[in-house]
């Protein structure tokens, strides 16, 4: 009788568990996927790998401070994007610029975590992800900030696109370029808060950009390639996690090792087909 | 004297203590074809972006038409490879269209069967038209080319010349040109406006169709598309134009 309930809650626990793992990676590819796809065509990886590398100097202040991590990394993602917009073309390259505060961000995170006395921080979860950790609060966060990403780009789709194109374009359109960027910016910063658990802060921008680069191959207009991008990445998600626990990899590493073998294979049939 | 669409007054720009534009008073009346020309670095773009709004000039004032529609074709498009792109999409953005219209557009400026090709595949030339077409299909007031002609070669600058001044006709449209080519102005300018920083000169092109460049480069049989509007920086200001406005 005892042996039957503990395998009845035992299942149940495990059926919750896989739920809470698929719902979450799932919810934050289908944001990466799309939002990624601005990403390629604004010409913005190293700015995303920079303000996804900065996520985990809002992990430190954030647990210095008592705040949730979504928050600190938000707040912190968005406080580094604006010090490189301000910045930009001032004194240095854009490339140079993005080169030193990418590396920076995440030297100044790994420093910073470390000098927090009391707090004992398992960092590898916060670099490469841990989500097999995540709680029902976690999921809910996941699917906040995602729903808050892909609203934001749908909702300014168009302006987004035409500045993604051509600035002077946008302005004779009669369309606010900067404004545009930092909605993007904003979108970019919520996906990284919300993708930390997820993936971890080295492997974010891998999520937004091979999901996209998959979906390239198969798009023909922006809209398309935004929607193969955000199924390449809920497919990479679910074949990653079956790989996970098949194999007994890492989580996150798994999910953009399937993204990668997914576009792989895409190029592959694009060439014979 | 008609309400011009786009006006300046003793317009300044100053940028990173390089003094880019120096008191240029400008207008552009509704159906005026007016080109710019200037060398390079003679302030021509950045005096484009004050018009249209892109920048915000440090001296002066730029008074638009209440709601004035500009229909802008830039001097290049950096679509690579990483956006897809169909032509029929693009001519999308410039706002809500018919298909008909969108194919009729095309068909207009001369590539009929672009609307499935992606941007990416185009030619120079081919771009050049599908970016006239995403500009002409608002009706625009206003029509401004940004070095739209570079990177096409001579004929081709001709043809698209004659099918910017054709077109102008059919809408009706004011049309701002600029070119850092002193050599190749359409003779169908009202205005062509020396730009060096300030404004040297400004007045009507001579059609200068005896020019032995010119008969080399086009022959006869450009329909007088194009004009040799001859021009040195060096000079003295005094004596070489009609409607000298000396800043």
């Amino acid at each position: 009788m005892t042996t039957a309930m503990t395998t009845i809650t035992r299942g149940i626990r495990m059926d919750e568990f896989l739920w809470r793992v698929v719902l979450a990676s799932v919810g934050v590819a289908l944001a990466a996927g799309p939002l990624g796809c601005f990403v390629l065509w604004r010409r913005m990886v190293y700015f995303g790998d920079t303000i996804s590398h900065a996520s985990l100097l809002g992990v430190a202040f954030a647990l210095a401070l008592g705040l949730p991590v979504f928050l600190g990394v938000l707040v912190c993602a968005l406080l580094v994007a604006l010090v490189i917009l301000t910045a930009e073309g001032r004194m240095h390259h854009t490339d140079t610029l993005l080169g030193v505060s990418a590396h920076s961000a995440l030297a100044l995170g790994l420093v910073a975590v470390a000098l927090l006395s009391g707090v004992k921080v398992d960092l590898m979860s916060y670099l490469i992800g841990d989500i097999l950790a995540v709680n029902w609060q976690d999921v809910a966060v996941v699917w906040g900030g995602a729903g808050l990403c892909l609203g934001l780009l749908i909702w300014r789709w168009h302006p987004l696109l035409v500045s993604s194109l051509d600035r002077e374009m946008a302005l004779a359109h009669g369309q606010n370029p900067r404004r545009e960027a930092m909605i993007f910016t904003l979108a970019l910063a919520v996906l990284v808060a919300a993708a930390i658990k997820v993936v971890g802060a080295l492997l974010i921008t891998a999520l937004l950009i091979i999901p996209a680069a998959t979906g390239r191959l198969g798009g023909h207009t922006p809209e398309r390639m935004a929607i193969l991008a955000a199924l390449a990445g809920v497919a990479a998600a679910v074949l990653g996690l079956l790989g996970s626990f098949r194999w007994d990899t890492p989580t996150g590493p798994s999910i953009v090792v399937a993204a990668l073998v997914l576009l792989i294979v895409g190029g592959l049939m694009r060439r014979v087909f | 004297m008609t309400n011009p669409l786009i006006e300046t007054e003793n317009l300044g720009l100053t940028l990173d203590n390089r003094r880019v534009l120096d008191r240029v008073n400008f207008t552009i009346e509704p159906g005026e074809i007016v080109t710019i020309v200037g060398p390079n670095g003679s302030g021509k773009s950045s005096f484009l972006k004050c018009l249209i709004g892109a920048v915000a000039p440090t001296e002066g004032t730029v008074r638009r038409k209440r709601a004035l529609t500009i229909g802008y074709v830039p001097q290049k498009l950096f679509l690579d490879q990483a956006f897809p792109m169909t032509v029929d999409r693009f001519l999308r953005l410039a706002g809500k269209t018919q298909a008909h219209e969108r194919a009729a557009v095309l068909a207009r400026v001369g590539v009929a069967d672009a609307g499935n090709w992606q941007m990416a595949d185009l030619s120079g030339g081919q771009l050049q038209r599908v970016l006239l077409a995403h500009a002409l299909i608002g009706r625009p007031e206003l029509l401004v080319l940004d070095e739209a002609a570079q990177g096409l070669d001579q004929p081709a600058v001709a043809g698209f010349y004659q099918l910017i001044e054709a077109v102008r006709q059919e809408i009706g449209c004011a049309v701002l040109m600029v070119s850092h080519d002193l050599h190749v102005v359409m003779a169908a300018s009202d205005r062509v406006i020396c730009l060096n920083g300030h404004v040297c000169c400004e007045g009507t092109p001579t059609v200068v169709s005896e020019a032995p460049e010119y008969r080399r480069l086009f022959g006869h049989g450009t329909s007088g598309a194009l004009a040799l509007y001859q021009h040195e920086h060096d000079h003295s200001h005094d004596n070489d134009h009609a409607g000298h406005s000396h800043g």
